[in-house]
């Protein structure tokens, strides 16, 4: 009897919790979120109509679409723009493409395979600008060993002004992305691939699958939603990534190997005009929200035609 | 003959890739050993003038043990803030029906498109406000609130492979649902914490640019916003970097080196799947 009691008890608590549970679970995070992620989104917009010099604070005052302006007559601009495209588009290529090859050849063991990939993953465990100070110590004009490498080896008859040389330069700070950014696809590619069910590899190969043709007609149909999900969450991240670029040229020489997103830094940090780079962050924010959901229509309408 | 030289193949590119990816840090490392003044000179292997004077300096001549305290404090404290949070409120998204779900899952998600370095100059006013510049505790919550969204989706896939009837057991023994979260279902779980808590934690070890806006003085630095200031403006103390950069990639490679196998596994779980 005593014990009936309880539960009917426990069952009315139960359902009283129900609607109000969940929201009360949920309320520190959304409280973090709501300050530290949508509250400086909205503090940006305000601040990108704001002519809003940290140096010069006593001539705070709303100047409408100047810094919007200022951003797009800026004569780095054009070239910017054209290094964020090249930075993410050369970066993901090459991330990808290396990232899948490397995830194939790990998923099956060999001796020693998971020493390797402990090995091969530590780039994603180090700080992008540390690693960007790192690769501009190889990349040195004089003093760097990569030079030094290439011209004992008889590759190259002088030195390459890998830093000094704006299109060198971005050359160099994109092979560093790419050296810290395939991890991440190894990883997840690794992981999508161990979730391929066994019974349909074996099916095709029964069916007379070569190694090739069960890649391509089972394996990336089969991880396909992921890899759409990772390719999206890359771009966005790389765009978003100034670490590297701002240990090896902080957007030098003459801001020509700067990306939207190292320049980004340099206005709120350097040069403290925090209402361009509000401007600035606030444009960056619209162009990835627009291409998100363009991207997300694109791979989904490809999905239903093929369907039909 | 296809066979081994497909073997062949597979070998090579694993061992070009395994040499580009270590050369870097090889190189550091010989850097951080060479005499001082011999820093800008060439050699490829350990030489017979090594020396360990970089490091001794970092902690002679530079107060590099509290930018690491300071570092770790930070790293752990928000990082174990994230994970109670992210625990809260993946339980909810897991485990409960509600109106609202999926607009509280958009919440989450659409972070992950804002660019976060557009929150360094509203953070830097809104902590001057609350007198909390210059703090690490300011940092914490910063990093917390950053990290909050990818650890509460990821925590939820996680908790969703865990059968339900578990907790529904712990319910009928007496457990509420908060006290059923941490002690039964915090232990199954535990892997995929380990997984999110090493994420969160390399992060906040290696995050630069909000600890150079929100902290100033010198005894709270924590040890990226340090290591900058071996860049000069015309000048960069490649030994003492070096030697830095050799000390700080130690505690998030052995974490990474500790749980590489299981990431892949817990990934699999959490983002496939989640």
């Amino acid at each position: 009897m005593a014990a009936s009691v309880h539960k009917l008890v426990r069952k009315d608590g139960k359902k009283a919790q129900n609607i109000l549970a969940p929201l009360w679970f949920l309320l520190p995070a959304l409280i973090m979120v709501a300050i530290f992620i949508y509250y400086p989104v909205l503090a940006t917009a305000n601040m990108s109509f704001k002519n809003y010099k940290l140096f010069d604070q006593s001539n705070i005052f709303y100047n409408g679409f100047e810094n919007f302006r200022g951003i797009f007559k800026d004569l780095a601009f054009r070239r910017i723009l054209q290094n964020t495209v090249l930075w993410v588009t050369v970066s993901l290529f090459f991330q990808f493409f290396i990232g899948f090859g490397l995830a194939l050849y790990l998923k099956s063991k060999f001796k020693f395979s998971g020493l390797y990939q402990g090995i091969i993953f530590i780039p994603w465990a180090l700080s992008g600008f540390l690693m960007g100070l790192v690769w501009k110590w190889i990349f040195d004009d004089n003093l760097g060993v990569l030079n030094d490498l290439m011209l004992k080896l008889g590759l190259i008859e002088t030195p390459i002004p890998w830093l000094s040389n704006a299109n060198w330069a971005m050359a160099a700070v994109i092979i560093a992305n790419i050296w810290y950014g395939v991890t991440f696809f190894v990883i997840m590619i690794l992981a999508a691939l161990q979730g391929v069910p066994n019974e349909i590899l074996e099916a095709a190969e029964l069916d007379g699958c070569g190694k090739a043709k069960s890649l391509f007609l089972v394996i990336i149909p089969f991880i396909r939603p992921t890899l759409i999900l990772i390719i999206l969450l890359r771009i966005i991240w790389i765009t978003n990534f100034p670490d590297i670029i701002f240990g090896m040229t902080s957007g030098g020489p003459n801001q020509q190997t700067h990306i939207l997103s190292s320049w980004l830094v340099q206005k709120i940090t350097y040069d403290q005009d925090w209402g361009s780079g509000s401007a600035l962050g606030l444009m960056m924010l619209g162009v990835l929200f627009v291409f998100t959901i363009f991207y997300l229509l694109a791979t989904r309408l490809e999905k239903e035609s093929e369907g039909n | 003959m296809f066979k081994t030289l497909g073997k062949a193949t597979k070998f090579s590119v694993l061992a070009i890739w395994l040499v580009f990816t270590i050369f870097p840090l090889y190189w550091m490392f010989l850097t951080s050993i060479r005499p001082v003044r011999e820093v800008t000179k060439k050699f490829y292997y350990p030489h017979a003038n090594s020396t360990l004077d970089s490091y001794r300096t970092l902690f002679n001549q530079y107060a590099f043990g509290t930018y690491i305290k300071n570092s770790f404090i930070v790293s752990f404290a928000a990082s174990a803030f994230v994970i109670f949070i992210g625990m809260l409120g993946a339980y909810a998204l897991a485990r409960y029906k509600f109106k609202g779900k999926a607009q509280i899952m958009l919440v989450f998600l659409v972070t992950q498109m804002i660019p976060g370095l557009i929150a360094l100059a509203p953070l830097y006013l809104l902590l001057s406000k609350v007198h909390l510049l210059n703090t690490l505790i300011a940092l914490i919550f910063c990093y917390v609130g950053g990290m909050v969204p990818f650890a509460t989706i990821m925590l939820r896939g996680f908790l969703q492979r865990i059968p339900p009837e578990l907790d529904e057991a712990a319910l009928i023994d007496g457990c509420n649902r908060f006290t059923a979260l941490f002690r039964v279902v915090f232990p199954v779980a535990l892997p995929g914490i380990a997984a999110t808590f090493i994420f969160a934690f390399v992060q906040c070890w290696n995050e630069l640019f909000l600890a150079m806006v929100l902290i100033d003085s010198d005894a709270n630095k924590t040890f990226p916003v340090a290591e900058r200031s071996f860049v000069g403006a015309y000048y960069i103390e490649w030994g003492g970097l070096a030697a830095s950069v050799m000390i700080g990639i130690i505690p998030t490679v052995v974490m990474f080196g500790l749980m590489s196998k299981f990431m892949i596994s817990g990934l699999s779980a959490g983002i496939v799947k989640g």
